[in-house]
């Protein structure tokens, strides 16, 4: 057994991707920001002074150019890790992303592929205004051909993305920012919690893997079913503990692909649900995952299920947490779905 | 009179029922453009990106510092390979006509820019190619046999019925999948060449677009990753005068050639005769002889003409002049090099016409093959269930549960 440290998300982050340079001299890293300053979150420090600028490719300002050149690199036998600094800038690389990314294995009938995994910060709650705020995994999962992952805790962001380095299909990996330091759990008054205090604060130092396509049970209960992912997973504990709920909460993790056994059989067990996310409601990720359960659980549902998520706006600097789904909307949708019909 | 701020729109020289005019083109005699050293610095030989570096004269004579030397069997394989893929458009696009198959895209004019280029690289260099880079794949060897069973879509096509016509690759003929969206395999393959160069191999990428998708961001970015990296890639701009119905002067080629977008970059440019076997060769060769001795990438600007419809859903006569590829004043690469082998005694009209012959007969042979292992209307068909195959490299559950239900509607 590898020995534990206390890691917040960054060095949990940052330990996954020195692990793998270190295991196998395809992967390489590159991003804006990432070599020598080690990342404008700190995410690859130290990297490039252990690894050498070769693999720590520090890049010009230019998105589509990142995604390009790694899906270049992949097919030539690398395996590319690259850095959007925010999502809200991944756009100008969207084309490579699913049109080339996402298709090059199907398209060439398998003979080539790229195993490319593209880290991004996302989310809000850092007084980040509409261009430092978004969480765009919706439009990605709607993408055939590209994994999409988001972590909540530094155990699992390492875990993870160690199996999207190692894994030969193309990944995103989305990295709720602010949950980097610790367990937020939407109240920004409250002083804020390292992930020392925290279980999940403990990460190997080593290898380890957390796999793809299985979601994560965070608390059992008997109540209800709360299916959600990355910031949200804590919104959701502290609403259901403010209403003295037996929730049970589970970390979607891996929207693509999606663990439908473990949210269906706790909301067959439940019979009610409430969808969480942090990204803009309409045509989200959300509204897949109430479809399924909606398919799946119809007959076991004792109300119909209720969806939490940003509101239908850019994300605003000034009304932060007024924009935020915090504790007080989720609990008005627990209430709702906990009314008897 | 006021000068005042003003809407420049780019003028074509001729439309339909006007006569043909190549005014506005920039050429340099054959021999004239001094060939710089491979290890040259971009911007101490910014005139080639200007200058047209031409090797064939008039008299069909090979002259100045391009020349390249070629032994005449290297050039026989070159009229072998270009007269081939001509062939094979021909008679592609009749059977396109015949609706044998869906789409076709013909290279008809453009032989040399794929044919001489492959052959001044080495098997072991990657190729990233556009649509109408046939002559790529055909000068690598891969058999008309496979070409046709992707033009089909049968149970032989390599892209297991998944692309439209064309969209070929070879991972062992080192040909990248052709995506169909344009401009997208430029920065893929400075990629791909800034991977060779991070693991220390000799091996370059080169990569093909057309002067109409240079004007995507994509070919910017490759430009500038390659420019940063100085990787060992030939980024080649096949200048073909026309994006469907657009000019290229549309594409920003009026104010400046393309191959100056290179000096621009930091990047050495050559503009040169696409239509001139030798001197594509040529110029090349001293790109491929700079990328592999550290010197960094080169942007080619190949002049040539679109000599056929854009596709087979596209009518030109709808927006240029009828007669102008008799016209264009670099003549016919194929023509070209086959006068200049007859006149150093290597070839003759008699010869030209048994390989003529020969070649249609392969065509057709290998049509013949292709058509029984199915065609889109007839024959054995690809097994369905295969359109789940390759998404992901294993088989997510979500779309084993849509390959079933796919089964009972089909029940």
């Amino acid at each position: 057994m590898t020995p534990m440290a206390q890691m917040n998300m960054v060095q949990a982050l940052n330990s996954a991707m020195d692990v793998m340079l270190g295991r196998d001299p395809a992967v390489v890293l590159l991003g804006e920001d990432i070599g020598y300053f080690g990342g404008v979150f700190r995410a690859t420090e130290g990297l490039q002074r252990k690894y050498g600028e070769h693999r720590v490719l520090d890049t010009p300002i230019a998105e589509g150019a990142i995604i390009g050149a790694a899906i270049g690199m992949a097919v030539n036998g690398l395996r590319p890790v690259a850095e959007i600094q925010f999502a809200d800038y991944i756009y100008p690389g969207f084309d490579q992303i699913a049109s080339e990314l996402a298709r090059l294995r199907y398209r060439s009938a398998g003979e080539f592929y790229a195993p490319v995994t593209i880290r991004t910060p996302c989310g809000g709650g850092i007084r980040g205004g509409q261009t430092h705020s978004q969480s765009p995994e919706g439009i990605f999962t709607h993408v055939s051909g590209i994994k999409v992952v988001m972590p909540s805790n530094p155990y699992d962001a390492k875990g993870l993305l160690i199996t999207a380095i190692e894994d030969d299909d193309p990944v995103i990996f989305f990295e709720p920012k602010r949950l980097y330091n610790g367990p937020f759990d939407g109240d920004p008054a409250k002083p804020a919690v390292p992930w020392s205090t925290h279980p999940k604060g403990q990460v190997p130092e080593g290898h380890y893997t957390v796999p793809f396509g299985k979601a994560a049970i965070v608390r059992e209960g008997s109540a209800l079913t709360i299916v959600t992912y990355g910031t949200m997973v804590f919104v959701a504990a502290l609403a259901t503990a403010s209403l003295g709920l037996d929730a049970e909460i589970i970390d979607v993790r891996s929207l693509v692909p999606l663990d439908v056994d473990t949210i269906c059989s706790s909301v067959r067990k439940t019979g009610r649900c409430v969808v969480a996310h942090e990204a803009t409601r309409f045509s989200g990720f959300g509204a897949e995952l109430l479809a399924v359960v909606q398919e799946e659980c119809f007959w076991d549902l004792e109300a119909p299920i209720q969806r939490v998520a940003g509101w239908d706006t850019p994300y605003p600097h000034a009304f932060e947490w007024e924009y935020f789904p915090g504790p007080k909307r989720v609990a008005l949708a627990i209430k709702a779905v906990m009314e008897p019909v | 009179m006021e000068k005042r701020s003003r809407l420049h729109l780019p003028r074509v020289p001729a439309r339909p029922g006007e006569a043909p005019d190549f005014s506005y083109l920039q050429l340099s005699p054959a021999g004239a453009v001094p060939r710089p050293e491979v290890t040259a610095r971009a911007r101490d030989m910014s005139g080639v990106a200007q200058e047209l570096v031409r090797v064939l004269d008039d008299a069909h004579d090979a002259v100045g510092p391009w020349h390249p030397h070629l032994d005449a069997a290297d050039l026989q394989v070159g009229l072998r390979h270009m007269l081939l893929t001509r062939l094979f458009d021909e008679r592609m696009q009749r059977t396109q006509r015949a609706g044998k198959i869906s789409f076709y895209i013909r290279s008809l004019g453009e032989e040399a820019v794929s044919v001489a280029q492959c052959m001044a690289l080495r098997p072991s260099d990657m190729l990233f190619p556009s649509y109408r880079n046939q002559g790529l794949v055909i000068a690598r060897g891969i058999p008309l046999v496979d070409l046709m069973c992707q033009l089909l879509s049968n149970t032989r096509d390599m892209c297991k019925g998944r692309q439209l016509p064309v969209m070929y690759h070879s991972a062992a003929g080192r040909i990248f999948s052709i995506s169909g969206n344009l401009a997208t395999q430029f920065p893929q393959a400075v990629g791909w060449a800034m991977a060779a160069a991070i693991k220390g191999e000799d091996h370059l990428a080169a990569s093909w677009i057309g002067e109409g998708s240079s004007a995507e961001a994509d070919f910017h970015h490759a430009l500038l990753f390659a420019s940063v990296y100085q990787a060992p890639v030939i980024l080649n701009v096949v200048n073909n005068q026309w994006a469907i119905s657009t000019f290229q002067g549309y594409a920003g080629g009026e104010q400046r050639s393309f191959a100056a977008r290179g000096p621009g970059y930091g990047i050495a440019g050559i503009r040169v005769d696409g239509n001139d076997f030798l001197a594509v060769h040529a110029v090349t060769t001293w790109a491929a002889e700079r990328a592999r001795q550290g010197a960094g990438p080169t942007l080619i600007e190949l002049v040539t003409y679109r000599a056929a419809a854009h596709s087979t859903s596209d009518d030109p006569s709808r927006y240029r002049a009828k007669d102008d590829y008799q016209h264009w004043p670099l003549g016919d690469p194929i023509d070209r090099l086959k006068q200049h082998l007859i006149k150093l005694g290597e070839w003759s009209q008699a010869r030209h016409d048994a390989l003529s012959a020969e070649l249609d007969a392969i065509v057709v042979k290998s049509w013949k093959e292709a058509v029984t292992y199915g065609t889109l209307t007839e024959g054995p068909r690809l097994d369905t269930d295969s359109m789940f195959d390759d998404v992901f490299k294993e088989t997510p559950q979500h779309l084993q549960r849509q390959r079933a239900l796919m089964h009972r509607e089909r029940e």
